[in-house]
């Protein structure tokens, strides 16, 4: 177990191994997102309430799902790359931050499309959810603005493990007090969406969305901590070998 | 352990005094937040009920905005002169220091926005009982955001163009202390129970007190080296 984590974390191997693992997570990924998009929108009945409209869930949810995920991976990335000085948990919280951002900002649009039938309005600051949300997308820009302002990548990336660890402690106080905030409103009612009992035709396919999301970021995310490497190690003697097969490297 | 408060009390007795020397610093950011909190009428009109219902709003917009303002230049002479080098290389521990750096802070942004708040709220019309609250939310808020600023002002010390990027970093870290404060101040004009809002900013400011020295020391260490 140790010696494989070892392994995992030298540059190299997992160069080596994430070749192998993104055409799968691809693979899988499409399979799922595939599924979930024809039962969801086809054989999934429609809501009492929204008709068709509420069919957006779809893309909503798993998107926001992600852009939860996303952070978790780039805080536990960030204190394993502080505590334990492990160059390539760096790498993937620097990967995992851009993601986060763009799968926030699809929660984001996918959140006010469907508030225009339901609400009447593109944005509706009432709802917790779409508030923190937009809280969410600010910690993504502040935690790529201060890396983006720091250009020795390992000060950048212990600077902003610090910043993703005490966003980390925040964001559970961020969405409390946007809960509290928005109770105190009055008649936010229209906003039951969803509601816990669904309909197992309507819940597979989110399930299934979701999963798909994960796989779908998973294989991106590897890709981008496969570029971050090879940037972060063009000086070294694999990184060369790999670009200059043979003889070249004099 | 003695040693330990002197070095605390160093720090405080230090900024104090370089505050006293320079008191542009300080009156700057108080300016700056009676300017913000005028904005408001001058831009939405002078109806008193409309005064009355933003008045809790922009009292904390501003105070918050004061705040990040000041957070600016915490770290910044001493990075400039050396002596933050000083300060990371002493024997005393430097979250305590840093404790201290946020501490001379407060002291002179937090305390004064508190004591010259009274002065926006009457010409926002607010009831003197509300003053009160609102001066409690103040206190307790800018403890913590003076807390919470230090991280970021240790994060970004030493970096170019850093104004713009520590309110990047700061304000949606901030947003609890200013959903709460503000809120508690309209619930209290609205005549409301007020003790859930106080209760959670003062368990916020603990949170920040007993946490956020330790980020501060860190962030320090880090972008000092």
């Amino acid at each position: 177990m140790w010696s494989f984590l070892h392994k995992l974390a030298s540059p190299p191997h997992f160069y080596g191994l994430s070749a192998k693992m993104i055409p799968w997570l691809y693979a899988a990924g499409l399979v799922a997102i595939a599924y979930g998009t024809v039962a969801g929108l086809f054989y999934a009945p429609a809501d009492e309430e929204m008709n068709d409209g509420f069919r957006i869930i779809y893309v909503h949810v798993p998107a926001a799902f992600i852009s939860m995920s996303a952070y978790m991976v780039m805080a536990v990335g960030a204190g394993i790359g502080l505590i334990w000085r492990m160059k390539l948990a760096h790498a993937v919280a620097a990967g995992a931050a851009p993601l986060g951002a763009w799968f926030t900002f699809l929660a984001l649009i996918t959140g006010s499309i469907w508030g225009r039938p339901m609400w009447g309005t593109w944005w509706e600051w009432g709802d917790p959810r779409l508030t923190s949300e937009l809280l969410m997308l600010f910690l993504y820009f502040g935690y790529l603005a201060l890396r983006a302002a720091i250009d020795d990548t390992a000060k950048a990336d212990k600077a902003s493990a610090v910043l993703a660890l005490v966003g980390a402690v925040n964001i559970p106080i961020i969405h409390f007090s946007v809960e509290w905030w928005t109770s105190l409103h009055q008649g936010s009612t229209l906003l039951k969406a969803g509601g816990p009992g669904m309909h197992p035709d309507m819940l597979y396919p989110l399930l299934a969305m979701i999963l798909g999301f994960v796989l779908l970021f998973a294989a991106l995310l590897l890709a981008r901590v496969r570029t971050e490497v090879l940037h972060r190690e063009r000086r070294t003697r694999w990184v060369r070998k790999l670009i200059m097969p043979a003889g070249e490297a004099a | 352990m003695p040693g330990l408060l002197k070095g605390f009390s160093a720090i405080v007795r230090r900024d104090l005094l370089l505050a006293w020397k320079r008191p542009g610093d300080v009156l700057n950011p108080l300016f700056f937040f009676a300017m913000v909190a005028s904005l408001f009428p001058l831009a939405t009109g002078p109806s008193p009920e409309q005064l009355m219902l933003n008045g809790p709003g922009v009292v904390w917009v501003a105070a918050l905005l004061a705040t990040l303002l000041s957070l600016n230049s915490l770290f910044l002479s001493d990075f400039e002169d050396g002596s933050l080098d000083q300060i990371i290389l002493s024997p005393q521990p430097l979250p305590l220091l840093g404790l201290g750096k946020a501490a001379a802070h407060w002291l002179l942004s937090g305390l004064p926005l508190v004591l010259v708040s009274p002065l926006i709220a009457v010409t926002y019309r607010m009831p003197a009982d509300i003053v009160g609250v609102m001066m409690l939310t103040l206190a307790l808020g800018t403890v913590s955001l003076s807390l919470l600023g230090a991280i970021g002002a240790a994060l970004t010390v030493g970096l170019n163009r850093s104004n713009a990027l520590l309110s990047l970093l700061i304000l949606p870290l901030a947003m609890p202390v200013l959903i709460f404060g503000a809120r508690t101040v309209s619930l209290a004009a609205a005549g409301d129970p007020v003790a859930a809002g106080i209760y959670f900013l003062a368990a916020y400011c603990m949170l920040a007190l007993t946490l956020a020295p330790f980020a501060t020391a860190a962030a320090l260490k880090i972008s000092n080296e």
